[in-house]
């Protein structure tokens, strides 16, 4: 794919809407296109984290290994939202393993490249911590919804 | 006071009294959730109802349960509750067969306005068996499909196994151009499709809000978070409307036990706007 072409698709995903040309341009110099095939293993836990990928079309499940009962798919990421934030926080470990649901297209970002242009361009750093800060607090406040198991709550009011 | 008492239903003389009613089909949804299919006899004719209501179902000598309507409402005859098995008359009615005779009373409460949704979007957002009340919904709509623009249902539950209604999900899909988006909170490596809370499916269709209408019904933590999202994305408050779970006892207003507040939900609900409730959802001792 052209630059040309990579900076639209960019321009095109939610998480980098108001994102100005400027730090576009910061961007793209970490960005390449990927796809991953169903069921394609994206990473693995516990393996170095150094990509962060903004998801095109497609689907991602995130799976923790449960001993005993094999994999447990928790969450899934899709189109327009983003996966992997390991790659910023050291030791940039994976967490978890991420495998292509469905066919899955994304924008890749090298992690360490990102890093650099964070710490080199404070203000460049502080604009992608600020739109992955809003994304890791509504992940939090999903996961402790599901935390809940709402769906198998029920309340003496409605015990009968 | 004003009209304290709920209305009498709708072919009925006695609203305390149960009617006979046969089952004639039980089907399991999931491990604790089954539906009942009821032939509705002699009472066929006289029974009408709306989507959104319930009926009180009458196991004799266990007691009474207050369970929303499943079936559509334009098919006479059979009626389908779909029923968790959560206390002792759900759990007796698990254990009946079909050709059992159970009582019925009803229907009661308030219904989905959905001459409201004329013209405009229709988003759907249910979880766990809080798709049963919005089933008749759903039956309406695509009954009447071109009266409406978009029409959207957003489904969770709590894993693959656990969901409602898996055929017909797939049918409002493929045969009435309705979006069908489903989540679950946790799946195996077979479960292809979304995982996470119901509300994340927003992030998946773009909704004309100021055009949408929105009907819920689920656990209340979950319409409250809903809730918060349809007014985070613009969905006015006055195009949500809810349906609210209490101990619903005796159905026409005489108990009190169903009271939300200074209203009873055997009269005024159990669908109510969001405006009539939004201030009663904050208040911890409700």
């Amino acid at each position: 794919m052209h630059t040309e072409d990579l900076t639209t698709t960019l321009q095109q995903h939610p998480f980098l809407a108001g994102f100005s040309e400027e730090h576009m341009k910061t961007l793209l110099g970490c960005a390449s296109n990927v796809r991953f095939m169903e069921n394609a293993t994206i990473f693995r836990e516990g393996e170095i984290a150094n990509t962060f990928y903004l998801v095109r079309s497609g689907r991602v499940a995130l799976e923790i290994d449960f001993p005993g009962r094999g994999a447990m798919r928790i969450q899934t990421v899709g189109p327009g939202e983003v996966l992997g934030w390991s790659w910023l926080i050291s030791p940039y470990r994976w967490h978890f393993t991420a495998v292509a649901a469905v066919e899955t297209r994304a924008i890749a970002l090298d992690g360490e490249c990102l890093r650099n242009k964070c710490e080199s361009d404070s203000g460049f750093g502080y604009d992608v911590l600020l739109r992955l800060a809003q994304v890791m607090e509504s992940r939090l406040e999903a996961t402790r919804l599901q935390l809940l198991d709402m769906y198998g709550l029920i309340t003496s009011e409605v015990r009968k | 006071m004003n009209n304290v008492v709920a209305p009498v239903p709708h072919g009925v003389t006695d609203p305390m009294l149960s009617h006979p009613v046969l089952i004639r089909r039980i089907i399991w949804e999931n491990d604790d959730t089954f539906t009942l299919t009821l032939d509705m006899g002699d009472w066929a004719g006289p029974f009408k109802f709306l989507p959104g209501q319930f009926n009180m179902v009458y196991v004799f000598g266990v007691g009474e349960a207050a369970i929303s309507i499943s079936s559509d409402p334009h098919k006479t005859g059979l009626l389908d509750h779909t029923i968790h098995r959560v206390g002792t008359v759900t759990t007796s009615l698990a254990q009946k067969k079909r050709g059992d005779v159970i009582g019925l009373r009803g229907p009661y409460g308030s219904s989905w306005p959905i001459d409201a949704a004329k013209g405009k979007d229709v988003c759907i957002i249910s979880g766990g068996i809080g798709l049963a009340p919005l089933r008749p919904v759903v039956y309406t709509l695509a009954r009447q499909r071109d009266l409406y623009k978009r029409i959207i249902v957003l489904y969770g539950g709590r894993s693959p196994l656990d969901l409602l209604y898996r055929v017909e999900l797939e049918k409002w899909a493929n045969e009435n151009n309705i979006e069908t988006l489903v989540t679950v909170d946790r799946g195996d490596t077979s479960w292809k499709g979304h995982i996470g809370v119901v509300t994340g499916l927003f992030n998946y269709i773009k909704l004309d809000a100021r055009e949408t209408v929105a009907y819920v019904c689920g656990p209340e933590i979950m319409m409250k978070y809903t809730v918060d999202e349809l007014e985070r994305r613009g969905v006015p408050s006055d195009h949500v409307f809810l349906s609210m779970e209490r101990n619903l006892k005796c159905a026409v207003g005489f108990c009190g036990h169903c009271q939300f507040g200074p209203t009873f939900i055997c009269k005024e609900g159990p669908v109510y706007p969001l405006p009539k409730i939004r201030p009663l959802m904050e208040r911890k001792e409700l």
